[in-house]
């Protein structure tokens, strides 16, 4: 195997105060420590597997109760509790003994969102303790960790993080005396936005192609390889340590009402310092950007931001103040997402980054369901001529009457993903895209987001 | 999804019992064939080594032809049409002929605030091909416009084979890393 890559990523950004009770450094203890991947510096220096020693002397539903009590909520982007999830899975009964499997979901494509790599590249070993945790919470004989494919030197660093782990009689058969068997596989996937979507991703496990399935029955019944399943994003199990660690009422404590505990924003764009940041859920998002991040880069004033990765809808201007959390961000008609800022400034042309945003919904539309697969197609043509200064006043209505047509009509919400850029640009920009029709130029004159040579 | 390569390295599809040119027909070697067992051995379903297959196949032959699709079918004892199916619906199998070095520029919304489309331009005219356009005639460089490598913070990024370089704002950097290139620092593609 090819050397482990240790790349000095220089955008790992302690703030003052990180690590303070303020700003707990829960998800990012070892960030910018390159030498965290290896087991005996995660456990001296991190307090690494005393959570998972600790599960592994309570009973499996008593794991899941604290996960339940910390009310921890999905960090894929959904928001869904995890430990009620947890408590889906169906137990042993005397009749039967059944297989379940762990599904970590570690396909990372939503643009804008660059949070699961930081914890692969600086806390491997978290990831591998929450796995065994909530292994153990749900007596899984197997968890697989599905990894995208552009992250192979990731993968190469998991899996000999994984080895560790196993050499250490973590994983493996009878762990610490418990006569549990659990071992963690790594998968890599293939480039497909789509396998992110839990259904499709666990196709993907089973070596099919990434399409959503059919809802019910719902993976905790029937998952990967037909058995019980429960898929987790890696940040909500790189959570799980944690949160037997201080226990989950004392979890419950940081972040706003609701939605508890510490988030990874990413931020991107047109910031003075992007990169990421863990902070308590419903931090104020000016604060982020403004304080932490450090503001404009380029001097101008800042127009949108997307609060969390390219499917959520974009916030104006008056909605700078949110406090980043689910609900909040839900009430002012966006969604928490996966946590990615992306930033942009008054020299970006709205109707060019909505073209861009769209045409990455037409491309990784997996075709199954018609109102996506068509309906993405056509937003793209009709932004795409817009653009060119082909458009007409017309094409504006017929935007806006796509939307209701493709969002919750789909399988899998990837059709609604593309709606929320769509929709709110419509409402909330819809002056720059008149602007188009008429003068057949930008609104924002000298935005260069679209290339010469390639799609457009 | 848009797929710019149909399979087929021959002209035509096949028709049914037409046989591909004896050129064209790929056998996996001994090792290849023990590695595709192993991960099979390792999953409930050997349905689940197809797209681990496939990826060895794609550094065995170069890029997933026709025939190497066929190849990875024989290996794992599935169906034809499944792998068919397979390799056409992700973007990570090549499909066609790449360079020895193939540069996948992100494009997406990120990285286009911080110049990626300027980037690609800079690339194609460096590297003297179009993307998707196949290698160019020396063999060494072929482009792809790519969506999110998942490197927004540290963008434009660009992925040259299986390893992503951040940050290639300037020009200068680009040029660093088609040097160390073609002095054959990087891995070779086919990981």
């Amino acid at each position: 195997m090819a050397a482990i890559r240790t790349k000095p990523d220089h955008h790992t950004y302690t703030f003052p105060g990180f690590g303070s009770e303020k700003f707990p450094n829960l998800l990012l203890r070892g960030a910018g420590d390159l030498n965290n991947w290896h087991l005996p510096v995660y456990e001296q220096q991190h307090e690494g597997y005393v959570a998972m020693r600790k599960a592994l002397q309570m009973e499996p539903v008593a794991v899941t109760d604290e996960v339940k009590a910390s009310g921890l909520r999905g960090r894929g982007g959904a928001g869904f509790p995890a430990g009620l999830k947890w408590s889906f899975m169906p137990k042993d009964t005397p009749e039967r003994k059944l297989t379940r499997y762990l599904v970590c979901n570690g396909d990372e494509g939503e643009p804008g969102t660059f949070k699961d790599r930081v914890i692969l590249e600086y806390n491997p070993h978290q990831l591998i303790e929450g796995m065994i945790i909530g292994g153990w919470a749900m007596q899984c004989a197997m968890g697989y960790v599905y990894i995208r494919g552009e992250f192979l030197w990731l993968i190469e660093k998991l899996e000999a993080a994984i080895q560790q782990a196993r050499d250490a009689g973590y994983l493996g058969k009878n762990i610490l005396g418990t006569g549990w068997d659990y071992d963690i596989l790594v998968y890599r996937g293939a480039g497909a936005y789509i396998c992110g979507e839990e259904t499709a991703l666990l196709n993907s496990l089973e070596g099919r192609r990434g399409e959503p399935r059919v809802k019910p029955p719902f993976p905790a019944a029937k998952g990967a390889f037909g058995q019980p399943t429960t898929v987790n994003n890696v940040e909500t199990l790189a959570a799980v340590p944690p949160i037997l660690r201080m226990g989950g009422s004392e979890y419950a404590k940081i972040g706003s009402p609701k939605n508890s505990g510490t988030r990874i924003f990413g931020v991107s764009g047109h910031v003075k310092r992007p990169g990421i940041y863990e902070l308590p859920m419903g931090t104020p998002m000016n604060f982020l950007v403004e304080e932490l991040a450090g503001g404009s880069s380029t001097g101008r004033k800042i127009k949108a931001i997307i609060p969390g990765g390219a499917s959520c809808p974009m916030l104006d201007e008056k909605d700078f103040d949110v406090p980043m959390d689910f609900d909040n961000l839900k009430a002012r008609g966006s969604m928490g997402g996966s946590g990615g800022l992306i930033v942009m400034d008054e020299s970006v042309c709205i109707v060019q980054a909505t073209l861009r945003l769209i045409r990455f919904y037409a491309h990784e539309s997996c075709g199954q369901c018609t109102p996506c697969r068509e309906g993405c197609n056509w937003m793209q043509m009709i932004l795409h001529r817009i653009e060119h200064g082909q458009g007409r006043m017309e094409d504006l209505d017929l935007l806006a009457s796509l939307t209701p047509r493709i969002g919750m009509r789909t399988l899998c919400p990837l059709g609604d993903a593309a709606c929320g850029p769509m929709d709110s640009a419509l409402q909330k920009f819809r002056h720059e895209f008149e602007h188009h029709i008429i003068h057949k130029t930008c609104y924002a004159q000298g935005s260069k987001l679209l290339s010469s040579v390639g799609a457009h | 999804m848009n797929h710019p390569h149909p399979p087929e390295t021959s002209n035509e599809p096949l028709a049914p019992g037409q046989r591909l040119p004896e050129s064209e027909r790929k056998t996996f070697s001994p090792e290849a064939i023990a590695e595709i067992q192993a991960i099979m051995a390792q999953y409930p379903d050997k349905l689940a080594a197809t797209l681990p297959a496939l990826y060895i196949a794609q550094r065995e032959f170069g890029f997933v032809s026709l025939a190497a699709m066929r190849a990875v079918a024989a290996a794992i004892g599935i169906p034809e049409g499944h792998v068919f199916g397979v390799a056409t619906f992700y973007t990570m199998y090549q499909k066609a002929p790449v360079g020895k070095f193939h540069f996948q520029v992100c494009t997406n919304i990120s990285c286009a605030l911080r110049g990626a489309a300027q980037l690609l331009e800079k690339v194609c005219e460096r590297t003297g091909v179009k993307p998707g356009q196949g290698p160019s005639p020396d063999g060494m460089w072929s482009v792809e416009e790519v969506e999110c490598l998942a490197g927004c913070g540290v963008a434009p990024c660009v992925q040259v084979n299986q390893d992503v370089y951040d940050e290639l704002v300037s020009e200068d950097k680009l040029v660093e890393v088609m040097e160390a290139c073609k002095r054959g620092e990087y891995r070779p593609w086919g990981y």
